[in-house]
């Protein structure tokens, strides 16, 4: 209720609008530690250009290059993050908490 | 999500009107629902508690399928009456805290803009001034002159807006005797209980900025009350 996520989704429609091919991840479900609260926004466009943050920097590149994925063929995409070791083929949270990540085209 | 939700719902969000979005994760559908539309969805209940607590997260629908409900709830605002010394400390912590801080004085000594640096003043009578400054339940409102001609207008207009946080200065004698005029007003009891007078959590504050860090935690504690249950009943 503090803080608040206007300016991404401001950015979003801003993004769109100039023609952008523009896709929305949101933290959908967090458990332990997790950096950033559920409702938190990346935003990513086709070029990798980004705003805003989903883990405060941790697995913010996985989340753009799937993010390519579902700016390309549409498809949403639900994407989990747990402690790095557990996960070791892919970027992981230090801080050993775990989130899930919803992506999808901002059409 | 679609341009045209997305472009609803920044409509929403610019006139500080609550609004939630319910996405299916499996396949990405969606719906905005505003909160007159609310009644008339068929998850009601849970979007009712959910916009209450201002949490977003995964629920169930009937059918135990799990949907993502984001809770946009208009950014909290501070309205402080009193350009005063207290204000002014105040005023950098607020902004720290992500909290947008309106001060209305009709003091214009007091309310001038060199002594609120990248603050909105206005300086007017809490009645003309609330005009511009619709309050409304996602609003703090501090009174803050210890003169009952501007806190007392500004106390009343929170009371029946239902601000998220009133909150006015002076001691337990000063407030007796504003409960006695505000009962002549016509509040009732329960609605006058919502003023914290004292205002600001008991830290044994004394200087101006130390007054400012006890109004503001008890600011965040009242907004932050849902989390502060959670976890007393956890």
């Amino acid at each position: 209720m503090l803080s608040t996520e206007d300016d991404i989704l401001r950015a979003a429609e801003a993004w769109r609008r100039e023609g952008r091919a523009v896709a929305l991840a949101t933290v959908i479900e967090t458990w332990g530690s997790a950096p950033r609260p559920v409702g938190s926004h990346l935003l990513i466009d086709e070029a990798g250009g980004f705003l805003g943050s989903v883990s405060g920097g941790c697995v913010e590149g996985e989340v753009i290059t799937e993010a390519l994925d579902v700016i390309g063929d549409g498809r949403p995409r639900t994407l989990e993050f747990g402690v790095a070791d557990e996960t070791a083929w892919r970027a992981g949270l230090s801080c050993g908490g775990r989130i899930r990540v919803f992506v999808e085209r901002v059409d | 999500m679609r341009l045209d939700t997305l472009t609803a719902l920044n409509a929403e969000r610019a006139a500080r009107r609550p609004a939630l979005v319910v996405t299916d994760p499996a396949d990405g559908r969606q719906r905005l629902v505003r909160e007159p539309e609310i009644d008339a969805d068929p998850l009601a209940e849970v979007l009712r508690k959910r916009l209450a607590s201002g949490a977003s997260g995964l629920v169930e629908d009937r059918q135990g399928h799990p949907l993502f409900v984001a809770v946009h709830a208009p950014p909290v605002r501070l309205v402080a009456v009193g350009a005063v010394h207290i204000t002014q400390a105040l005023a950098p912590m607020a902004r720290q805290l992500g909290l947008d801080l309106t001060v209305i004085d009709p003091r214009t000594a007091f309310a001038s803009p060199e002594r609120f640096p990248g603050v909105t003043v206005i300086a007017e009578w809490p009645d003309t001034a609330l005009r511009t400054v619709a309050l409304d339940a996602y609003t703090a409102l501090l009174a803050l002159t210890h003169d009952p001609k501007i806190d007392d207008p500004a106390l009343s207009a929170a009371l029946k807006a239902d601000c998220a946080y009133v909150g006015a200065l002076g001691s337990r004698k000063t407030h007796a005797r504003r409960v006695e005029r505000l009962k002549e007003a016509g509040f009732a009891d329960e609605q006058i209980a919502r003023i914290h007078a004292p205002i600001g959590l008991d830290i044994g504050a004394v200087s101006p900025a130390e007054i400012a860090l006890a109004i503001l935690a008890q600011v965040v504690a009242t907004l932050r009350r849902e989390r502060i249950a959670a976890r007393a009943g956890a």
